[in-house]
């Protein structure tokens, strides 16, 4: 096995009595990636982040953790994962200091390195302030802190975190971002969200799970060539009559956006912006705009999520280019 | 790693005033009961020491005393352990110890240890009684040794059945109402088969037939084997339903 393979999921299954929650799933993240886990309510994510953090026993399918088998050798798998559950797992009457020292503990920290662990996990998630204080009387945003400081106070390989930024204001959010792509240069991140921006934000790999089942498993350069999709938006100054461009060879339909823009989509590998331009001259159209079009992230998700289509490509083709990001 | 466990639990029960206010309520009712043995002994103490083989002081106070301690605890150990477990799965604080690099049986063994923790702290504070007559009076020490030796492991039963109780359930009340329903039945199941042919097997699985011997000074070690069995068997069922909680959902 590749030394660098952090998380090597394989095959995994779980049922909840009759449900199939997650349906053979099988990814691996490598050291220095964060991995971006996308889906809609109830496909499956948190399940899947329960089963690797060693929460949940999979019904099939195996998971290995830097090289021990999470069923097999659960304490060393374990004791190299840092797990941020959806609700962070608080003793809300023990300050934010007891409560980091005892995650320290817990994770088998030696004695003499708990105390720098603990200031280490604290400045990372700006809570050097409020050490002293209970974690009950936090508000939710600084709550959150604390459980991602959980997860990182043993520096573990594997940083799995569930819905990170959930209840955190819009600076917060972009502090936790931060921090999400730090820990990504030297550890894996394993991070579930809804929030799709976040996940071009901070992702190095993404995979969108619906009803179970991964639909896709990308980087995000390869998302970056899901989202240019065959489609051309198009502008001119005095617009010719469409049937002018319908006859255009690989042009399959065009569509009429507000501003005399046009859509024109075209079949993958004849694109016919030689031919729009070629015209647009010959004819004094006025062309004035014309660029490939994009998906955002968010048509990518709703494609594959809307029915569990297989064939992207197809899905993709079909869906309303938008400005580029 | 147990022992972790083990401090933090005792750590975060006196974070309550339910632990505080546990320790005033058991010392107050038994102090109480203890003075008024002690009475009892000033005014029957003529008779006493005309008796040839009669009862000394420690035979008086002690096997009282620590008989209604045992009942008194009995009421008090189930809302010590209610929230054990039952509080963290209701807090979700579970996922914390899960995703760390521990066993179930540390963590149940840690959870026990807190509460013995705590217990040890109730029985020193019982025991504080007694030996406080030291200053004044001679006492039967074996007689005390026992005594207290029995209750020990009668409290390390009662905790063993509401730490089970407690991983049953998420919400801490339904712990304490099953695990005090556990301990009583435990405790009155001779009651009901006296007399009768079967009733001899019921009477020898009570509590209550394998504490009163201790009181009276007499060490069996089956009592003692009876005690460690029923911690041991309700520690491994405990560490065998956290487990399934991994499995179900």
């Amino acid at each position: 096995m590749n030394d660098s393979i952090l998380v090597d999921v394989k095959n995994l299954s779980r049922f909840y009595g009759a449900l199939q929650a997650v349906k053979d799933v099988s990814f691996t993240i490598r050291r220095g990636e964060v991995l971006g886990f996308l889906g809609p309510n109830g496909a499956g994510k948190t399940t899947t982040m329960q089963i690797i953090s060693g929460n949940l026993a999979p019904s099939a399918g195996s998971v290995a953790i830097a090289g021990h088998d999470l069923l097999e050798d659960p304490r060393a798998a374990k004791s190299q994962i840092g797990y941020l559950p959806e609700q962070p797992p608080l003793y809300r009457d023990l300050t934010v200091d007891e409560y980091l020292d005892y995650c320290a503990a817990l994770n088998r920290l030696p004695r003499t390195q708990r105390n720098s662990a603990r200031d280490m996990a604290k400045e990372r998630c700006g809570l050097s302030d409020v050490g002293r204080r209970l974690i009950g009387n936090l508000s939710k945003g600084f709550q959150q802190r604390v459980g991602i400081a959980q997860a990182i106070i043993h520096l573990p390989p594997v940083v799995i975190l569930d819905e990170p930024t959930v209840g955190l204001d819009p600076i917060q959010i972009r502090e936790i971002r931060a921090l999400i792509r730090e820990l990504g240069k030297d550890h894996g991140v394993i991070l579930s969200t809804h929030i799709l921006p976040e996940v071009q934000a901070t992702c190095d790999h993404v995979q969108i799970i619906n009803k179970g089942e991964l639909v896709l498993n990308e980087s995000i350069q390869g998302l970056e060539q899901h989202m240019k999709s065959a489609s051309l938006t198009v502008a001119f100054r005095h617009p010719p009559p469409l049937d002018k461009l319908e006859i255009l060879t690989g042009v399959k339909s065009i569509q009429t956006e507000k501003e005399g823009r046009l859509h024109i989509f075209h079949e993958i590998d004849r694109n016919p912006t030689d031919d729009i331009l070629r015209l647009a001259v010959e004819k004094n159209w006025g062309l004035y705009e014309i660029r490939p079009g994009r998906l955002s992230l968010e048509q990518v998700f709703l494609e594959l999520t809307r029915d569990s289509a297989t064939d992207t490509a197809d899905s993709i083709t079909a869906a309303t280019p938008i400005p580029p990001l | 790693m147990i022992f972790t466990i083990g401090l933090r639990e005792l750590k975060s029960l006196f974070l309550s005033p339910l632990a505080w206010s546990i320790l005033a309520v058991v010392q107050l009712i038994l102090a109480y009961l203890f003075l008024g043995r002690i009475e009892l002994f000033q005014t029957y103490q003529p008779q006493l020491m005309a008796m040839d083989s009669g009862p000394g002081v420690t035979e008086i106070i002690l096997p009282d005393l620590l008989g209604n301690a045992a009942i008194l605890l009995l009421l008090v150990v189930p809302l010590l352990t209610m929230r054990l477990m039952a509080e963290e799965r209701r807090n979700r604080t579970l996922s914390l110890l899960f995703s760390a690099p521990l066993s179930m049986t540390e963590i149940i063994l840690g959870k026990f240890l807190g509460i013995l923790f705590f217990l040890l702290i109730v029985l020193v504070l019982i025991g504080l009684m007694p030996l406080s007559l030291l200053a004044g009076a001679s006492l039967d020490l074996g007689l005390l040794a026992s005594s207290f030796l029995g209750l020990a492991l009668l409290l390390g039963s009662f905790a063993a059945v509401g730490l089970f109780m407690s991983t049953l359930t998420q919400y801490p009340t339904v712990a304490a109402i099953s695990s005090f329903g556990a301990l009583l039945l435990f405790w009155i199941l001779d009651w009901s088969g006296q007399g009768m042919g079967g009733g001899n097997w019921l009477a020898y699985l009570s509590l209550f037939n394998h504490y009163k011997p201790f009181l009276e000074g007499v060490f069996d070690s089956g009592d003692a084997v009876y005690h460690l069995l029923l911690i041991t068997t309700f520690l491994v069922l405990s560490i065998h339903r956290l487990d399934a909680d991994r499995m179900g959902g």
